[in-house]
């Protein structure tokens, strides 16, 4: 039966959509913009993303982002993997646990990095990549650990007293069982570490030292002097970049997943 | 032979006791049966032993050695679980393969083990398929076969049939017991269906509230119930209450006589008449104790029954089976 649909409900939705993605979408369309005003248009152009690639600045950052996502997300995902599976009886027990696990998710950024800072320069720990990878890798934990445990808890302890049953060690049942099972959500959890990395600028912003400009500090500092038409493309590219990850995880947290859907992530 | 021991075996689960002190001999090559309705206890003493849990006081003999400390790898038994739990990502094939691999035996017989437990299960067709691609019978008889292929001392089986259709699961109880007699290995069953219990088993063991209520053949349970639970947990029964005693008479050994006959033990009004086919049941109501009985008659019965009709409800005193409280 179709049900009839107030049309001014379908105008509202649409507003709504209009107004989360219209700044993007400036971005998107300024970045093909020929001329060096972002106000006017004069006709479509590639030529800022040839001229990105050429400034060494740019590329610097870049490489450091890569550097500290790659690092940090195979630190966050093997921790927040160990986490979930040596947790998965201990959370059923205990939600303190399993708040204390979140809590990194909802604290405000600000404070992260604020107290972050705190206590590297208590430590006297020099500011730099190391700095900003152990930033990532605090907040990645607990994306991977959410991610992984809820793959966890949809597989049971059936599948790895079979294996028991059948002979497997506890080694090999990990091994041949239990990996294979939550490879799809480590998965996901790796690649939503590297997309929360690639793209923190608060965070990195208080615990960066000299040396490790990340892009997104690199694009504010260029910001001040005045939005360029390069930044433009630079914020396309992150975009898609971060976007196709997200799906890509999306993808894999759902698959073999047959018939109840994942629901970690709101989409 | 014995095959498994449980001695004074106990189990707490925080602080409540799931499985009261017993003890408990299956013999070698014998269909035994732990029979009961849910939360009895029955499936904690199956995974007590595999292996999966540990009882909290007593000890476990599995041909004559002393397991009870024995993690479930090392236990030379296998589990068929309810929900079958095949490995997803493997085919048929390597889901039997699993347990031969695990304990490296060579790669000849490997080969020459799966094709035999393909072969007794009938899975030949579908030894390339992946588990999600198969029905429920199907998964189930992989389960089997993946158990089987290990050549196992004793099979353990955890209500395999629980989750089938009616069809299905009688066709599946009949292959499995022929399974059971061909393979000569000693079959451990859990399972709540009386019927299936009554069916397939050379033994069953009654459980109720974590206890033992009878252990015996179906042929003794059925006509010998020790307890009140026994006797109508199985099939249907009649209990009458005594001065200080309790027995039990099944539907078929009551006799429904006219009234005007007067001899009859007991005296009732004829509540309703249930047609089965082959059998037709009077349900009765006695006049003098609040309790409504069944009397089975055969179909050589002609007589005219009415509700509403009074009778008497007569039977042979051989017939009665005391049973405790």
């Amino acid at each position: 039966m179709k049900q009839k649909t107030n049309p001014l409900l379908s105008i509202h939705a649409y507003l709504v959509m209009a107004f989360i993605y219209l700044p993007v979408l400036m971005i998107l369309i300024f970045s093909f913009n020929n001329s060096r005003i972002n106000s006017t248009w004069e006709g479509f152009t590639f030529k800022w993303y040839g001229s990105l690639f050429q400034n060494r600045n740019v590329m610097d950052a870049l490489m450091n982002s890569l550097t500290i996502a790659f690092t940090s997300t195979v630190i966050a995902t093997v921790l927040g993997t160990v986490a979930a599976l040596a947790l998965r009886n201990a959370v059923r027990k205990s939600k303190t646990v399993l708040g204390m696990l979140y809590l990194p998710i909802v604290v405000p950024d600000i404070i992260m990095g604020l107290s972050l800072l705190l206590l590297f320069s208590q430590f006297h720990f020099p500011l730099g990549k190391w700095t900003i990878i152990i930033a990532h890798v605090t907040f990645s934990i607990s994306y991977v650990y959410v991610i992984v445990a809820s793959r966890i808890s949809g597989m049971g302890k059936q599948l790895e007293e079979a294996a028991q049953d059948l002979g497997a060690s506890p080694w090999q049942t990990f091994r041949y069982i239990t990996l294979p099972a939550i490879w799809p959500g480590v998965l996901a959890g790796a690649i939503m570490a590297f997309t929360l990395s690639i793209d923190d600028f608060m965070i990195s912003f208080f615990v960066a030292g000299p040396d490790s400009t990340t892009l997104p500090i690199y694009i504010y500092g260029l910001v001040k002097r005045g939005i360029s038409p390069e930044i433009n493309a630079l914020c396309t590219i992150m975009i898609i970049v971060s976007v196709g990850l997200i799906l890509i995880a999306q993808w894999l947290q759902n698959k073999g997943n047959r018939g109840k859907k994942a629901s970690t992530l709101p989409f | 032979m014995p095959m498994i021991q449980l001695m004074n075996i106990e189990k707490h689960f925080a602080g409540q006791t799931v499985v009261h002190p017993l003890s408990l001999t299956i013999r070698e090559g014998e269909f035994l049966t732990l029979l009961g309705p849910s939360g009895c206890g029955k499936t904690t003493i199956l995974r007590m032993i595999a292996g999966f849990e540990q009882p909290t006081v007593g000890e476990i003999f599995l041909d004559g050695k002393d397991v009870t400390e024995l993690p479930a790898n090392k236990r030379d038994l296998n589990l068929v679980f309810q929900h079958y739990a095949l490995f997803p990502h493997m085919t048929v094939e390597q889901n039997i393969q699993f347990g031969l691999k695990m304990k490296k035996i060579d790669a000849a017989e490997q080969k020459e083990r799966i094709g035999e437990a393909i072969r007794l299960t009938q899975l030949t067709p579908l030894a390339k398929r992946y588990p999600h691609q198969l029905s429920g019978g199907q998964q189930q008889r992989v389960a089997i076969a993946r158990a089987i292929a290990n050549k196992p001392r004793v099979l353990l089986l955890d209500e395999p049939l629980g989750a089938l259709d009616l069809q299905l699961r009688k066709n599946l109880q009949a292959e499995l017991k022929q399974l059971q007699r061909s393979l000569g290995i000693t079959f451990v069953y859990v399972t709540h269906d009386q019927e299936e219990a009554m069916m397939m088993s050379d033994r069953i063991v009654i459980m109720n509230n974590g206890k033992i209520e009878q252990i015996g053949t179906p042929k003794e349970i059925y006509n010998r119930p020790q307890t009140l639970f026994a006797a109508t947990f199985i099939g249907e029964n009649n209990v009458f209450h005594e001065a200080e005693r309790m027995f039990a008479i099944r539907p078929e050994k009551l006799k429904a006589v006219r009234d005007r006959e007067q001899k009859a033990k007991r005296k009732g009004i004829i509540q309703d008449i249930v047609y089965l086919g082959n059998v037709h049941k009077l349900m009765v109501h006695l006049n003098d104790e609040q309790t409504t009985v069944s009397i089975c008659l055969d179909f050589t019965d002609e007589d005219e029954w009415q509700i509403g009709q009074h009778i008497g409800v007569d039977w042979f005193d051989a017939d009665e089976v005391n049973i405790g409280l």
